[in-house]
């Protein structure tokens, strides 16, 4: 048992060394200590917690077996995922977190005493204050996330689900959070308790379904952000610095996120969370429908113009992810270098379906940080190189962005592809991308379209090297 | 009169937040995907609420309904520290500078 005083010193110092965890990640040698100071950070606050409450009776022996438990089922997930796989086990991750925030309100508010709190019908009102809105938050942390790890599953389609009067049913509903929040906290009742919580999980399901598949890196990074705000409010509620520290550590980094991967898609967090770029462009999919003359070549083809090229710039995308091309792609970099071609990687910010999500997957294939860089850092180089071999990717390279103030994805950042003296696109087929719209790319006089499935495509090329 | 703790917490709050805004920004943004799983572990220390809850049960009947919510809750939590950290690992580790140069 040790004094109230000494555990708060404690759960300071793990609030200091998650900090020191996510420092650590400002560059990859760092890294591996900063996760080294969280797992520390973590242990220390697991084991003051069981010195504070110094019961070490039947019940602590059942804590020690969920953990276990818990502990197993997440080291055998940890190991087994594959890394394309990223983006939903995220998904599932804060699911998880806003479901243990919900179920740590409800027993605090089922049970008081346990946590100081007050009697039931009678807790202190800023304690309730704060466990209702943590409790809201991590249930619409729970919620959304579920549908997220859906679409990004394949479970449910990536497509917006968009129905009339969705903005008002949301905006009723939000409001009726907040009036629930209130009579709840001046009447104590525990209906009102549920109530919240029922709606709170409607509303994180309503607010997710109308947004797309490809906007999942805002979304994924938005409940991330709930999902610390969720804790910081438990946090308030059992007095836990460690836990308050963390939520805001937590929820501000989730929102900086956000708010990167907005600004790579020129889009306000309004017009993203609002609803999906595929509903709103029915016009313009209509006028793109005109046939115009493409280049296609074969692997053959593409392997010719790479031989005899000095500098090659590669730029993944989704794509790369779903045909799982990255091994491959590694295999024909190494040929090329054998060649003494310069290789490159450029990848634009909201490449894929998280943030970070084509550094993860290259890296995983062995390729070196140092060859991978992001849109500012390497857009000059286009102009100068001689091949962009596009693998995957398509509204990220699309002109139209810098040219069409018409276009739905006017402004947004993209990397200058066309500047390029010739472009390999790896491709399916001619079908748009994620926006609905047609990249200029396809028809310019030096774009070679390689349709077929991006790992196989890879492959071709470098037995043809 | 005295200040009331609930001011000192919201201070923590607000100045953590500040400390987030300012770390985040320094993270390279070829670790967003580690930031988001060490986040995701990081943020599961909510098992300290999970464990006062998961030990209200008195001796003689270790569940209770507010312990089997607390219980579960250290089951989810567990998931996530664990999965979380293993799995950032498991991402660091594949990150690798140019071995050497041959230029």
């Amino acid at each position: 048992m040790i004094s109230a005083n000494s555990s708060a010193i404690f759960y300071l110092v793990s609030g200091v060394l998650f900090i020191l965890a996510l420092r650590g990640l400002s560059s990859p040698e760092t890294s591996r200590k900063g996760n080294f100071f969280g797992i520390l950070g973590m242990i220390i606050a697991v084991t003051v917690t069981f010195l504070s409450t110094g019961n070490f009776s039947t019940g602590f022996i059942y804590v020690l077996i969920f953990i276990i438990v818990g502990g197993s089922i997440g080291a055998f997930i940890a190991y087994r995922i594959p890394m394309t796989a990223m983006p939903e086990l995220v998904a599932g991750f804060h699911s998880l977190v806003g479901l243990a925030a919900v179920f740590v309100a409800i027993s605090a508010f089922l049970n008081p005493e346990a946590f100081n709190l007050g009697y039931p019908g009678n807790i202190k009102l800023g304690s309730l204050i704060e466990m209702s809105i943590g409790a809201a938050v991590g249930a619409i942390t729970f919620s959304g996330s579920i549908i997220a790890f859906f679409k990004l599953q394949g479970i449910m389609s990536g497509s917006p689900i968009t129905f009339k009067g969705q903005h008002l049913l949301n905006a009723t509903i939000l409001i009726s959070i907040v009036v629930l929040i209130y009579f709840l906290c001046s009447t104590q009742s525990s209906n009102l308790f549920w109530i919240l919580l029922v709606v709170s999980f409607l509303i994180g399901f309503l607010l997710i379904i109308p947004i797309g598949g490809a906007d999942m890196p805002v979304v994924i990074s938005m409940l991330n952000s709930y999902s610390g705000w969720a804790a910081a409010g438990i946090g308030f509620t059992l007095e836990n610095t460690a836990l308050i520290i963390t939520g805001a550590l937590v929820g501000s980094s989730g929102a900086i996120l956000s708010y990167i991967m907005c600004k790579g898609m020129n889009r306000s967090f309004f017009n993203v969370i609002l609803g999906g770029w595929g509903a709103t462009d029915e016009t313009s999919k209509n006028i793109s429908k005109e046939q115009r003359p493409v280049k296609s070549g074969n692997a053959d083809d593409a392997a010719f113009l790479m031989k005899n090229a000095s500098s090659v710039i590669i730029v993944p995308g989704y794509g790369m992810a779903v045909a799982q091309a990255q091994h491959a792609l590694r295999e024909m970099v190494d040929t090329l270098k054998k060649n003494d071609i310069k290789v490159s990687y450029a990848i634009h910010p909201v490449a894929g379906r998280m943030p970070g999500h084509m550094n993860v997957l290259l890296a995983e294939a062995n390729v070196p940080y140092d060859e991978v860089f992001e849109l500012e850092e390497i857009n000059n180089d286009f102009a100068n190189a001689d091949v962009a071999f596009v693998i995957g990717a398509n509204d990220v390279t699309n002109p139209v962005a810098k040219t069409d103030p018409q276009s739905p994805i006017y402004g947004m950042p993209v990397l200058d592809v066309e500047k390029c003296k010739s472009v390999l696109f790896v491709k399916r087929s001619l079908s748009p991308g994620y926006a609905g719209i047609d990249n200029d790319l396809f028809y310019k006089e030096n774009t070679l379209m390689l349709f077929a499935d991006a790992k196989k495509m890879t492959e071709d090329i470098t037995k043809n090297l | 009169m005295e200040i009331d703790p609930l001011i000192f917490r919201l201070s923590i709050f607000i100045l953590s937040i500040f400390v987030g805004y300012y770390v985040v920004w320094s993270v390279t943004p070829s670790l967003h995907t580690p930031l988001m799983s060490v986040t995701n572990a990081i943020s599961s220390v909510i098992i300290v609420g999970a464990i006062i809850a998961g030990l209200s049960g008195n001796s003689d009947s270790v569940f209770n309904i507010s312990s089997i919510f607390g219980f579960l809750a250290i089951v989810l939590a567990a998931i996530n520290i664990f999965g979380g950290f293993l799995v950032t690992q498991r991402m660091l580790a594949m990150y690798k500078k140019k071995k050497k140069d041959k230029k």
